[in-house]
């Protein structure tokens, strides 16, 4: 089990079990704390995932995303937090293969699913060929919306090959091609507020080139 | 976000009966639209049963020709459906209209025609709203109102319906199929699934306590040209200013629903017989009791040009 280390977030659990626990504190007698006690245990649930390949058991509030769950309690900051809503998609990872929002899914909805995170894509002097496309072609300023950037378009060349349709698809029933178009299309849930689009269209065509 | 109980639900049964048994409970599957509410506490749900367990999750041919999509078929998996591609393009079109890849992930059939209203002032907690606190008054009816509704608005909402793949539904005469908290079973057509907001825009669809849309299926195929046009602010990522979902047969007969422009898909049976006439006639009767506010007066002349162009690209 993994306990989160944040300041803040030992502060939001303070809030959220702060009836039980002022109760279970000044328990007045043994049942009621042990009744309270269940109460707030009724808010944690224990949830076992794989991340990056490896088995991990957690304890968490019912209200830990999937994006909290990474960054807070295995401490894969990778992932970055934007507007933690959906709509920027810098916590973009792969679950089951597949890229989602990490800041709109509850920890405790992925019992048993594969979760990837930018740390499980490439490492340091062993780069994913789309991580090696975005520093080759300079795919970022800040670099804050990069991890996300870099899952999502791994995915996308993935859901073109699955030939997987977008709004810019001519034809329903012919195999999708990549073409920046497409890629474009399939990226809008990404944003880069340092404007570094035309860059990042660039690494992931090259990308879609050297993979196989 | 509040602090809420948690279970995976066992069975479809056990899960409306559930949710009728308890009134702070919340169904969840994809989440998309829910944990964001959730988290700006618009939605405060205090148990959630997680219905992602429960299959739901294939596309089936039905006897009478048609499709059965299942409640939880993610909206990637049904726009990249062989069969909706070729004899239901609309939806298929619709869908990869709406959201982000990663969104259409997680986002389900059922998820999809239940997600709750863009308009800002719901959004909003420091705002009136009659849709999210009930008789504390609209802020959209005099406020910026460039994105609401103009037909089928009331006193007390000028809200839309944001889905693109609910306007495709309407068009092609889907049929919700849902279980009861008593584990009867019934079918409600998509056009009376949604309701008008009348004095009471906070109940949204005739869904009763505990329901569980379990598959939505659509009639066989009518062929035609599948034509979904969506105008929008920005050219990807963004909810429609309106939108035209439109199957046309080669004759010019053909049927429409629009979106963006009402608290539900909007079709009149009297604007699919006007098609064939033209576009400046089936727009007027679309929009015969339209109420429009001042900003977004220009979704009348919006929806006609759109039409017109919709019935240009069926002719080729």
């Amino acid at each position: 089990m993994q306990n989160p280390i944040h300041l803040e977030i030992s502060r939001r659990n303070l809030l959220i079990s702060s009836a039980a626990s002022a109760a279970v504190a000044g328990a007045a007698t043994g049942q009621v704390a042990a009744q309270e006690a269940r109460d707030s245990m009724q808010f944690m649930s224990k949830v076992t995932l794989t991340v990056n390949g490896e088995s991990r058991s957690l304890d968490v509030d019912n209200r830990t995303t999937l994006l909290d769950a990474l960054r807070e309690h295995l401490h894969l900051t990778g992932t970055k937090k934007g507007c933690d809503h959906g709509q920027c998609g810098a916590c973009t990872v792969m679950v089951d293969g597949r890229r989602v929002n990490s800041c709109l899914s509850l920890a405790v909805m992925h019992e048993g699913d594969q979760v990837t995170t930018i740390e499980g894509l490439g490492k340091p002097g062993a780069l994913h060929p789309m991580q090696a496309a975005f520093v080759k072609h300079d795919g970022f300023q800040c670099g804050y919306c990069t991890p996300g950037q870099i899952c999502s378009s791994v995915a996308v060349l993935e859901e073109i090959r699955a030939n997987i349709p977008s709004h810019v698809t001519g034809d329903l029933m012919t195999q999708t091609a990549v073409t920046p178009a497409e890629i474009r299309e399939r990226m809008s849930g990404n944003i880069c507020r340092c404007g570094a689009y035309s860059n990042i269209i660039d690494a992931i065509v090259e990308a879609a080139g050297t993979k196989t | 976000m509040r602090p809420f109980t948690y279970e995976r639900a066992s069975s479809v049964e056990a899960a409306a009966k559930a949710a009728a048994s308890n009134s702070g409970a919340k169904f969840i599957a994809g989440g998309t639209n829910l944990l964001d509410l959730m988290k700006l506490e618009i939605e405060t749900p205090t148990h959630l049963i997680d219905v992602n367990g429960l299959g739901l999750d294939t596309i089936d041919a039905t006897p009478e020709g048609g499709l059965r999509i299942g409640a939880l078929v993610r909206n990637t998996d049904l726009a990249a459906h062989a069969i909706v591609r070729r004899d239901y393009g609309l939806l298929s079109r619709a869908l990869v209209a709406g959201a982000s890849g990663q969104l259409r992930n997680k986002a389900t059939t059922a998820g999809n025609l239940l997600q709750r209203t863009r308009c800002p002032y719901f959004y909003d907690t420091n705002q009136p709203c009659n849709k999210r606190q009930p008789g504390s008054g609209c802020s959209a009816i005099g406020g910026f109102s460039r994105q609401h509704a103009v037909v089928g608005v009331s006193d007390s909402c000028i809200a839309t319906h944001p889905s693109d793949m609910a306007v495709a539904m309407r068009t092609l005469d889907a049929v919700a199929e849902t279980v009861k908290a008593d584990g009867s079973r019934r079918s409600i057509p998509i056009a009376d699934l949604h309701r008008l907001p009348g004095n009471t825009p906070h109940i949204e669809t005739g869904l009763e306590s505990g329901e569980f849309i379990t598959a939505v299926v659509l009639p066989p195929p009518i062929g035609g040209k599948h034509i979904y046009r969506k105008v929008r602010d920005r050219a990807s990522y963004a909810f429609a200013i309106i939108s035209v979902g439109a199957v046309l047969q080669p004759d010019g007969t053909g049927c429409v629903a629009i979106g963006g422009i009402a608290h539900k898909p909007w079709r009149v049976a009297a604007a699919d017989a006007a098609l064939q006439n033209s576009a400046r006639e089936a727009a007027g009767a679309l929009l015969v009791d339209a109420r429009p506010t001042d900003a977004n007066r220009f979704k009348i002349d919006l929806v006609e040009r759109t039409l017109g162009a919709v019935i240009a690209e069926a002719r080729g």
